[in-house]
This record gives C-alpha cells, sequence and structure tokens, in this order.
C-alpha cells in the first residue's frame, strides 16, 4: 500500500518536461494523481519515472471560445469543471458528468484530461468526450497534433498516445441550441465507477430527432457508441417508443462481459434500461442549452 | 531525483520546511515526518476518505498526494480545526460531540475535514446535501446517522441556534 521507488522529475516548462518524457524510458506524467497513485499504491504500476506537470501553469486554464466551443488545460480538475457555470451553459455533458466521477475530494485533485488519457472503459469523461467527439490536443518534442476522440481509445487503459507526448488539452465543439443531453449510469453505491453508464443526446428539430448519439462506458474495453441505435433514433419523434426502440437495439448490439459487479445479461438489460433512462432524461430537461 | 527534496507548506497555519522522499505520500508526511497523527489512514488507495485533509482549502485524500506535491500549499488537518489559541473547538467538532456522531473514531478526521468543506461551500446544507457530501467516507461503527446528526448540530451551533439538543431529541423520536 506504498508507492515503490521512483525517480521524481518536476519540470517548470512544457518543453522541459517533453525533453524528459523523450529521454526517459518508462516515465509517467503525473497531474492530478487520483488514478495514477493508487495504481502504484497498489503495486499495478512500477514507473521508474514520474514527471509531475503540476507546475505547468499554461495547463490549466479552462476556456469558452468565441464560437462556443470548451477548451479544458491538462491540469483543469473534475471540480472546476462541476463548479463553472460557462461549462455548464456551454459543454453540458462534460458539466453533467463531473458530479459522478469519485467523491468531492477526488474531484478536487483528479483531472478531465488525465481520466481521458487514463482511459479506463468504466470511467465517465472518455464516454463524454467520445459521445462530444471532443478533440484531444497531444504534443511531444516531434510535434503537435490533435486526436479525434473516436480514433483515441484503443483498449483497456490504452490510447494512441505515444510514451513521448502529453496530452494537453481535450476541446468540446461548441454545443448546437437544438441538442438536449444527459449522462446517467447504475453503480452499486453513490461514487463508485459505474456497472454500466450511458452519455448521450438528441438534436431535436421540429419534433423529429435529427442526430444523436449514445456513448456507453463500462460494457467494453473502450467507451463505445452504438451507431445501429443511433440510428434507429434518426428521424423519429423523441417519444418514450422510439427510446425504447433504441435501447432494444443497444441492448442486442453490445457485448459487455461479466465480473463480479455484474453479469452480462445484467450490463445488457441495464444498456437498454439507461438509454430509455437518459433519453428522457435529456429530453426533459429544458432550456437553450440543456 | 529519487534523493529527498526539500519542500516548503503550511501547516496548520505555520509554516514548515521538510525533506520528502518522492514516493511518500502527504499523509505518511503529516503522520510520520510531521508527527500530526490525527489525520488516519485505512485503505491508503483513496477509497475510505479517512485521511481527508483540506489543500488549499479543498478537501484531498492525503494518501493520493504524494508529499512532494504539497511544495507551496496550504494544509490544514484535524489538528488545525480548534482554536489554536483558547483550545475552543471548531463548531464541528462540538456538534459530532454534542450528538455523540462516533463511536470507535477512527474514520472521525476524514468525516470532520469533509464536513468542514462542506460547510464552508454550504452553510445550511439539507440533510441530503450532508449525506451526498460525506459519501465518500466510511464508518464501519454508526450506521452513520449519528455523524449527520452530528453535522446539523454543527450548523446550529455555527449560526447560533441553541436549540440544537432539542432538534435531536426530536430527531431521536422519529
Amino acid at each position: 500500500m506504498k508507492a515503490p521507488p521512483f525517480e521524481y522529475h518536476r519540470p517548470s516548462s512544457l518543453d522541459e518536461a517533453l525533453g524528459l518524457l523523450a529521454e526517459l524510458d518508462e516515465a509517467k506524467i503525473l497531474a492530478g494523481g487520483q488514478s495514477l497513485l493508487p495504481l502504484m499504491s497498489l503495486r499495478l504500476g512500477r514507473p521508474e519515472h514520474v514527471v509531475d506537470i503540476g507546475d505547468l501553469g499554461i495547463l490549466d486554464s479552462l476556456v469558452v471560445e468565441p464560437d462556443g466551443s470548451v477548451r479544458v488545460g491538462a491540469l483543469v480538475t473534475h471540480r472546476q469543471v462541476e463548479t463553472s457555470a460557462e461549462v455548464a451553459a456551454h459543454a453540458p455533458l462534460l458539466h453533467a458528468a463531473a458530479p459522478m466521477i469519485g467523491h468531492r475530494p477526488i474531484r478536487t485533485r483528479g483531472t478531465v484530461c488525465g481520466s481521458i488519457a487514463h482511459a479506463d472503459p468504466a470511467a465517465e469523461m472518455p464516454a463524454v468526450a467520445l459521445a462530444c467527439n471532443a478533440a484531444i490536443t497531444a504534443v511531444s518534442s516531434r510535434a503537435a497534433r490533435e486526436i479525434a476522440a473516436a480514433d483515441f481509445f484503443e483498449g483497456y487503459l490504452q490510447t494512441v498516445i505515444e510514451p513521448d507526448e502529453i496530452v494537453t488539452r481535450v476541446q468540446f465543439g461548441p454545443w448546437p441550441r437544438h441538442r438536449r443531453g444527459a449522462v446517467v449510469e447504475q453503480s452499486r453505491r453513490s461514487g463508485d465507477y459505474a456497472i454500466i453508464g450511458l452519455a448521450c443526446w438528441l438534436d431535436i428539430e421540429d419534433n423529429t430527432i435529427t442526430d444523436a448519439a449514445l456513448s456507453f462506458f463500462g460494457v467494453s474495453d473502450t467507451p463505445i457508441r452504438v451507431a445501429e441505435a443511433e440510428d434507429v433514433l434518426r428521424g423519429q419523434a423523441p417519444t418514450q417508443s422510439t427510446f425504447s426502440a433504441a435501447g432494444r437495439t443497444a441492448a442486442g448490439v453490445l457485448r459487455p462481459t461479466s465480473d463480479i459487479h455484474a453479469s452480462a445479461n445484467y450490463r445488457r438489460h441495464l444498456a437498454a434500461v439507461l438509454t430509455e433512462r437518459g433519453l428522457a432524461k435529456a429530453t426533459a430537461e429544458s432550456g437553450e442549452t440543456r | 531525483m529519487s534523493e529527498p527534496t526539500v519542500i516548503t507548506m503550511l501547516i496548520n497555519g505555520a509554516p514548515a520546511t521538510i525533506e520528502v522522499e518522492p514516493r511518500t505520500s502527504l499523509a505518511d508526511l503529516i503522520r510520520e515526518e510531521l508527527g500530526l497523527t490525527g489525520t488516519h489512514l485505512g485503505c491508503e488507495h483513496g477509497v475510505c476518505g479517512a485521511c481527508t485533509i483540506l489543500v488549499d482549502g479543498e478537501p484531498v485524500r492525503s494518501c493520493l498526494m504524494l508529499g512532494v506535491q504539497a511544495d507551496g500549499k496550504n494544509i490544514t488537518t484535524i489538528e488545525g480545526l480548534a482554536d489554536p489559541i483558547s483550545g475552543e473547538m471548531h463548531p464541528i467538532q462540538k456538534g459530532m460531540h454534542e450528538a455523540h456522531g462516533f463511536q470507535c473514531s477512527f474514520c472521525a478526521p476524514g468525516f470532520l475535514m469533509s464536513a468542514v468543506a462542506l460547510l464552508e461551500d454550504n452553510p445550511n446544507p439539507t440533510r441530503d446535501q450532508i449525506r451526498e457530501e460525506l459519501g465518500g467516507n466510511v464508518c464501519r461503527c454508526t450506521g452513520y446517522k449519528t455523524i449527520l446528526d452530528g453535522v446539523e448540530a454543527a450548523v446550529s451551533i455555527k449560526s447560533g441556534d441553541n436549540t440544537s439538543s432539542t432538534n435531536l431529541a426530536a430527531e431521536v423520536d422519529r
């Protein structure tokens, strides 16, 4: 229950951090530490080097761009997102997911970008990023690149990020005026990782669903969108029976596994339930931006 | 750099400059180097909440923060709650005392620090809000009811309402 020894580095500039990552083997980036430090305490992770990016003030900005997109720097915490009226107005799914993460002391330290980079398939933020197809910026001493969330997650705790890269920010595109979203999950206790969860949105114009996203977490080795169920929604009126049909399709398509927390069948059942519940919640919540 | 690093922080209002090994958690630093053993360690991986402290006024799991990450921070532990001069207890301590909030009290420091953070943000929380905010702290003795009562008693004490004992009696009757 104590972390194994490691070499600690606290760079004072992004360039210095990128130099360290390029040069060191087996280095892990430490931001909030709410995923990395438990792994190290449990001796599931034994990095030789830890590069603490906590002093890189350039990464701590939470900005709403003039076009309404929301840019979340690598050091922005879940708590900042949870308590920001601007995020609530311009990135409602991000705002809705934040209070579901752990408990407040975890959210005080844990970062949005860290959660996305950690890529736990049962975590909220990766699924929200996927639902919104957020753009993730990764920087190395070689280059900077922007990766769509749809191309970002590769497997359990695995992403396309290279060992010498830092995720410096995630950007959520403008939230359309006619879009309604919600995040729902089923967990054993409040604050636990979800047995299964869903980040979803619907674009509704003239009482017709013109576009939709159903992004599940806790049912695969990555967060996963179910295109077949989204297709069921498009062109339909936003009614309970439409939502139920989409839920049935999602439950039929998803291939969750059984584990200590829930059987595969129960997860499939919950996929249908949460689809109905999430879409009903999304459409029930009124207001310009919700 | 696996050698000890020198850090400076404010601990319960007093500056401290101290050498710390990178692998040492803030909780171990506080307990073993600074001798402040009021902060308790249960699970040491962020689940039980016993080690909750305030860092720059916000609640944090001190087992999920490295000591070196506390460089330049303002740390408050359970030892920092009572008035340093008069020794008078903090309202949350009085409230828990009044409500017999705990039994074995292993979890108490974490609950108290979480409750302090809650009352800073929301001086008059509903019982559901208290329940939600303390949801990250585990107690194996009480079944939580008396702890929630203690926070409510603290709210009454803070607002200068002396009828809290009566409220508690009414609560017991419910």
